[in-house]
């Protein structure tokens, strides 16, 4: 048995928020210089530009990237050799994002979904726990911002409808949302699965290194069809036309029911944040 | 670039070109969701508003707090739809330019035709770019929504694209 101090979980995901709020995926400047490469639009040209300048001038002044920290979200997969020493884990992860949204300068944004009455400090995170082999904990953390999220979906496709049910919920998806979620937007879908794991998948496909495609061949396959048929949809930087509507698209599959094909999307805005430390 | 002054003339909007980038200085008010609420209530309870909406322009955003030795935290404007069903009363009212991103719904539009109103799109996500183009931040009112709270902003070069005109023209596919 390996004993682990939750403190040393709390510390990680507060290092781990203040980080990726201000700095986002490493890949994204490389992907918005590829995007400049290629966008004939002025206008496009014009925002990926101030989306590049923004990103150096939040490292320079080390400030958060967008107004909109998010809700925080935490995936902590806990080997089953590892015994938790200290508080409570779900204290500890709020106590993490607690800090650091305070002592960060970040946005407050979660609240009662009916009284509207926020409270005040960022919390609770949402937390993902999951069982793993051996003896190390996986720590992901994802601030999500709600103008990509409101832009999310899912469906339950029938087995009739296939594969082309899936290319034809994604595209709708994509062209019903316009320039509301910030694009160049990337996709975290879900297929297979149950109606709830669907959607976690989605979210979980987000967490990925931006633009690392799926080891399943088939999928990988599936993704670079739906980033090309996207990115001719001409919706563009901002929703104002472009040929870069899309950075990146993340399946992950799940078996599903012989009755079922259920598809979940996860839209992500361009600024996309996320860590990932284990301990 | 061009530069346009806010308050602005009627005579300054006429030539804008739907695509085209300015530079927005002068005076703006933060306003969102829990904002557009409690304004509308006031005008439905027949009350004067907190700010003299005749003329002004109004900046859909919530910013993050500000650090020490800055005016403001990072602000990039959120998404305008979730405004649409507060925004022609507040059209009616003389509220002459929106800033924001995204499509707005035919009702904004037609109420934007009716009074000769501006809609601006401010880039998402570009919120620490923006937050350099702020000088000064005040609270005016409804200071328990925090982030939501109405701020009236001095800005300088702010950058913004004419998204949709008086004319119905508009920049989103």
């Amino acid at each position: 048995m390996r004993i682990v101090d939750v403190k040393l979980i709390e510390e990680a995901i507060y290092e781990m928020f203040l980080t990726c709020c201000v700095h986002p995926d490493r890949a994204l400047s490389g992907r918005i210089q590829d995007a400049l490469a290629v966008e004939k639009s002025p206008i496009a040209q014009s925002i990926l530009k101030q989306i590049q300048k923004n990103i150096e001038i939040a490292d320079q002044n080390n400030v958060p990237l967008c107004q909109d920290t998010g809700m925080a979200v935490v995936f902590i997969d806990i080997g089953q050799e590892v015994s938790l020493k200290g508080e409570y884990i779900n204290d500890a992860i709020n106590n993490a994002v607690r800090r650091a949204y305070q002592d960060g300068y970040f946005r407050k944004s979660v609240l009662s979904p009916i009284t509207r009455i926020n409270t005040e400090d960022n919390t609770p995170a949402v937390i993902h726990t999951r069982i793993i082999k051996g003896d190390k904990i996986i720590i992901r953390v994802a601030p999500k911002g709600f103008g990509s999220e409101n832009m999310s979906r899912i469906k339950m496709i029938t087995p009739a409808q296939g594969i082309e049910g899936i290319y034809e919920f994604v595209l709708e998806t994509v062209k019903n949302a316009g320039g509301n979620p910030c694009p160049p937007i990337t996709l975290g879908i879900g297929i297979g699965g149950t109606f709830e794991l669907c959607a976690l998948n989605a979210k979980r496909a987000l967490l990925r290194s931006l633009g690392e495609s799926s080891e399943d061949e088939d999928i990988a396959v599936i993704e670079k069809k739906l980033l090309n048929d996207i990115n001719k949809l001409g919706i563009g930087p901002m929703g104002m036309g472009g040929s870069t509507t899309a950075l990146a698209v993340h399946i992950i599959s799940a078996p599903t029911h012989l009755a079922g094909l259920p598809c979940a999307i996860n839209v992500q805005c361009h600024s996309v944040r996320h860590e990932s430390r284990t301990i | 670039m061009k530069h346009l002054t806010v308050p602005v003339k009627d005579t300054d909007l006429q030539p804008l070109k739907i695509g085209e980038e300015i530079l927005l200085s002068g005076t703006i008010y933060t306003a969102r969701d829990a904002a557009h609420k409690k304004l509308v209530e006031l005008i439905n309870k027949g009350k004067k508003l907190p700010f003299d909406i005749d003329g002004a322009a109004i900046y859909y955003s919530g910013p993050c707090p500000a650090p020490p030795n800055f005016p403001i935290g990072p602000c990039g404007p959120t998404t305008s739809y979730r405004m649409d069903s507060y925004t022609p009363q507040l059209l009616d009212l003389g509220l002459k330019i929106m800033i924001g991103k995204g499509k707005r719904n035919d009702n904004v539009v037609e109420s934007m035709k009716k009074n000769g109103a501006l809609y601006l799109a401010a880039t998402g996500g570009a919120a620490a770019l923006l937050m350099d183009c702020v000088k000064s931040s005040t609270v005016i009112c409804f200071p328990e929504l925090g982030a939501e709270a109405i701020r009236k902003l001095e800005v300088k070069n702010f950058p913004v694209i004419v998204a949709t005109k008086a004319n119905g023209e508009t920049v989103y596919r």
